[in-house]
């Protein structure tokens, strides 16, 4: 019988953190659709800004008290969330533990903050497109952080029921990255819900 | 702090002896039983496979073909006499809107994917796709959708609103009832499950390539389903947009395109389009990919200019996107935005071009074997030709207005998707059905089956374009005598009966050879890429040892024996991961086994979208039970190695014990 080349992979790793690992790419790929939907609802935003002489139409700024905390609280989550995410890559499941479960109080917290705001916006979904535009920006969002906290607290509670394998680590890196794409997405969706009213 | 975790090692190359019928007989037998496809009732709903999946999605696609192709045939009946009247206006309204909603959302969208779900692991040589779970969901949820909106018509709730709905028409004021609401949440159904798949494909393309096949050596089929991922990814979320503000408009009262409160009416043709248009290209861009694989094996010869090719693909894939504003010439936009999109409308025929050429060149070069799918190549070149010369001049803002909204546009439409699409999408199931199903359809009736699809086709459609130039409007439910449409359109409704014997043939064809056609043999064409290298049917594993492939042409540049990958664990679902660009080996990562829950999860969704037709307390209804599936779904499952120890993460010293 001939003989034929082997390639034996059996030393490589069992997982992989980042782009190399699959993780990653349907982590990115999600962000990347539901980046293009936020897109797409900022572009209708100023499409019907172009509509109407006044913005709001007929109608008060939205306050600004709730949103504003809740941009410094978002903002500030990235500190957990680079410390989660490192502690995750270096297999630390005692830090993994301490700042998902930060993570999730906060989450918890922005989404309260996040029902307070509905109720500074000054306007409803159905009084005009302005209204409709603004309560969708701000769902869309909210939509996200929500599924972002239900979704990491289910990762906290595994990472404390366990079994602990290399790939919670790697889904806890992922998560963090994807908490990240909220964040980002955060600082547009509150300049213009909070802030283009008042400068446009 | 020392961890427990291991993540060193780099893969050895050596020289082994071929291994003895025994020990391949003891793999087959250990892969076949990690790779299961469950059985039973709940086994089939739990099926993550992807060549299970993907043949219950090329069925079911060409179930909704079969339907909207009845429906078509209806409308043809209706309109071979003047002052017809088997139909009634309302009848026809929601006839028309569901042929081409069933047409493009449920058929060639759906059925393209699924012969990248088949396709793709098999042509880059791996396992699954990358996410199984995903996959299962997305065809359940796909299934609801078509369900839905099928029960809608039959219970006389059909959108009756055009396939592209617009407002105001199927709006809150013009289109009171549920059927809009339908139509909405179909695009919800569809652009899902489009997503999801997109996604998987993505992942898979760039991750689990066999070693050895590098981003220079991706079948032209593999780079066509790639390119459609990234238009599904980035086109369908504007029509998810547009679709959801109008079911907000009509169930919530919000004001979007209400020009009374601030809205606008143009804003659902600028999302509906900004998706549209891509659209044609996601169905148009897989068939390039089919085209390829056709003329590749049947001239024996690597297409010609494989690197101009794949730019051209791409270039498509980016120019699709700029044409949108073309379906919307007669909509009073200003004159100066309407020539660049006239402008980018005539640049999309170039790198159509250069393909058509490479084709003609790799036929040139090589000895065409006139076989069935071959024929269906070279009509698929006649009528795309035309078809796209049609659509160079409806680029043109002054000649699109002259024939806007007339059968002349039908006409040019029909050519390009049936052409573009149907006929190298026919020619695939021909290409692809031994691989599939391990039987040859029958080469006479395939013949046959050619000629009568592509005289019918013609017989149909060529006589719109004259209808069109006469001035026949589209989506008229009848027409007086003396307009003088009565011999062209009696004469495509012939064509439109011969085209539906042709369709008859072809699924007669199909189910006769499924069950008595000749057994296929492994590699029947001698094919150029991987899926030819395993038996006919696949083995639920695919391939006994993932591949290393050495040359653009797995098949075809293969050393003998072919070098193999060895160490990946045959007791769990392990697959290898390799890099994007150079398709090395970076990881092995084990896929999920079969579940239920991701099926439970689009019962949910499903039920979802069918609930906010009605209410908008679906959501809040729908959010407990949603959680429950999706954190079933992503549970992890007992692992093969979970104990944090050192012993656990040697990948060797497991192997050892095993």
């Amino acid at each position: 019988m001939s003989a034929r080349t082997v390639v034996d992979v059996s030393p490589l790793p069992k997982f992989a953190f980042g782009h190399k690992g699959l993780v990653w790419w349907g982590t990115v790929g999600f962000m990347v659709i539901e980046g293009s939907m936020f897109v797409m609802a900022l572009i209708v935003y100023f499409y019907l800004r172009l509509k109407v002489q006044e913005w709001p139409p007929n109608l008060a700024n939205p306050g600004i008290t709730f949103a504003t905390m809740n941009l410094v609280l978002i903002l500030l989550s990235c500190i957990p969330n680079a410390l989660a995410k490192k502690a995750a890559e270096n297999f630390n499941l005692g830090a993994v533990r301490l700042w998902i479960v930060v993570l999730t109080l906060i989450g918890i917290v922005a989404v309260v903050l996040r029902g307070l705001e509905y109720t500074q916006l000054n306007t409803r979904w159905d009084d005009n497109a302005y209204g409709s535009i603004t309560w969708v920006l701000l769902s869309l969002h909210t939509i996200h952080v929500a599924t972002d906290v239900v979704d990491g607290g289910v990762l906290a509670a595994l990472m404390f029921t366990g079994p602990i394998t290399e790939r919670r680590f790697v889904d806890v890196s992922e998560n963090s990255l994807y908490w990240y794409f909220i964040v980002a997405w955060w600082i547009p969706i509150y300049l213009v819900v909070y802030w283009a009213p008042r400068w446009l | 702090m020392e961890h427990a975790f291991s993540r060193e090692g780099v893969p050895i190359e050596r020289v082994e002896p071929y291994p003895d019928e025994a020990t391949q007989t003891r793999l087959r037998r250990e892969l076949a039983r990690t790779w299961y496809v469950p059985r039973g009732v709940i086994g089939w709903f739990s099926v993550v496979d992807h060549r299970t999946i993907g043949k219950r999605y090329i069925v079911t696609a060409f179930a909704f073909f079969i339907f909207a192709g009845v429906l078509a045939a209806l409308m043809r009946l209706q309109l071979a006499f003047p002052e017809n009247h088997l139909l009634n206006p309302d009848q026809y309204n929601q006839i028309f809107t569901m042929h081409g909603t069933v047409m493009m959302f449920l058929f060639a969208v759906p059925v393209m994917e699924a012969l990248g779900i088949y396709l793709v692991p098999l042509m880059v040589g791996t396992r699954n796709v990358a996410f199984p779970r995903l996959n299962t969901y997305s065809y359940f949820v796909y299934l609801f959708g078509g369900i839905m909106v099928v029960v809608a018509l039959l219970l006389n709730s059909g959108p009756d609103a055009g396939w592209f709905a617009y407002v105001p028409l199927s709006g809150p004021d013009y289109s009171p009832g549920k059927r809009s609401d339908f139509w909405a949440q179909l695009i919800t159904f569809t652009e899902v499950a489009a997503l999801a798949v997109a996604v998987e494909i993505v992942a898979t393309v760039f991750k689990m390539r066999a070693p050895g096949m590098s981003l220079n050596r991706i079948p032209l089929f593999v780079w066509a389903m790639l390119i459609t991922a990234f238009m599904v990814i980035f086109a369908m979320p504007a029509v998810v947009t547009g679709s959801t503000f109008l079911l907000l408009d009509r169930l919530v009262g919000t004001h979007f395109y209400n020009p009374a409160e601030g809205g606008d009416t143009l804003l659902w043709q600028h999302l509906f389009w900004f998706f549209g248009h891509p659209e044609v290209y996601i169905i148009f861009v897989p068939a390039l990919g089919i085209v390829s694989s056709i003329v590749a094996t049947f001239t024996q010869r690597p297409i010609f200019g494989y690197t101009a090719m794949v730019l051209a693909l791409v270039a498509t894939g980016f120019i699709g996107f700029g044409l949108w504003v073309h379906h919307m010439f007669a909509t009073g936009l200003p004159q100066l935005g309407l020539t660049y999109f006239t402008a980018a409308s005539m640049i999309i025929s170039i790198p159509s071009g250069i393909q058509i050429f490479c084709w003609i060149a790799s036929i040139w070069r090589g000895r065409p074997r006139l076989q069935t799918p071959m024929l269906f190549v070279l009509g698929f070149v006649a009528i795309f030709v035309l078809g796209g010369l049609s659509g160079v001049t409806l680029a043109a803002v002054p000649f699109d207005l002259q024939v806007h909204d007339t059968y002349y546009v039908v006409a040019h439409f029909h050519y390009v998707l049936l052409g573009g699409a149907v006929f190298p999408l026919i020619g695939g199931i021909y290409f692809w059905f031994p691989k599939m199903t391990g039987r040859m359809m029958s080469e006479r009736l395939g013949v046959v089956n050619f000629w009568l699809l592509f005289i019918g086709f013609n017989v149909t459609f060529f006589p719109m374009h004259i209808l069109g130039f006469q001035g026949m409007p589209r989506r008229i439910y009848t027409y007086p005598a003396e307009m003088g449409w009565g011999t062209l359109n009696l004469v495509s409704t012939a064509g439109a009966l011969l085209l539906l014997a042709g369709g008859a043939l072809f699924v007669f064809n199909a189910v006769r050879s499924y069950v008595t056609g000749t057994a296929a043999a492994d590699d029947p064409w001698h094919g150029e890429t991987l899926e030819w290298s395993t038996n006919s049917p696949p083995p639920v594993y695919n391939f006994l040892h993932i591949p290393v492939v050495e040359g653009r042409s797995a098949m075809w540049n293969r050393s003998d024996p072919a070098p193999v990958v060895t160490g990946i664990r045959t007791d769990c679902r392990e697959v290898l991961i390799t890099d994007v660009m150079d398709a090395a080996p970076v990881h092995a990562y084990e896929l999920p086994n079969p579940s239920i829950w991701p099926f439970l999860c689009a019962v949910v969704t499903s039920a979802f979208f069918v609930g906010s037709v009605f209410t908008p307390w679906a959501l809040p209804i729908a959010i407990v039970p949603l959680a429950i599936t999706l954190t079933g779904w992503f549970w992890p499952k007992r692992p093969t190695r979970d104990l944090p120890t050192r012993e656990a993460a040697s990948p060797k010293l497991r192997e050892a014990e095993g």
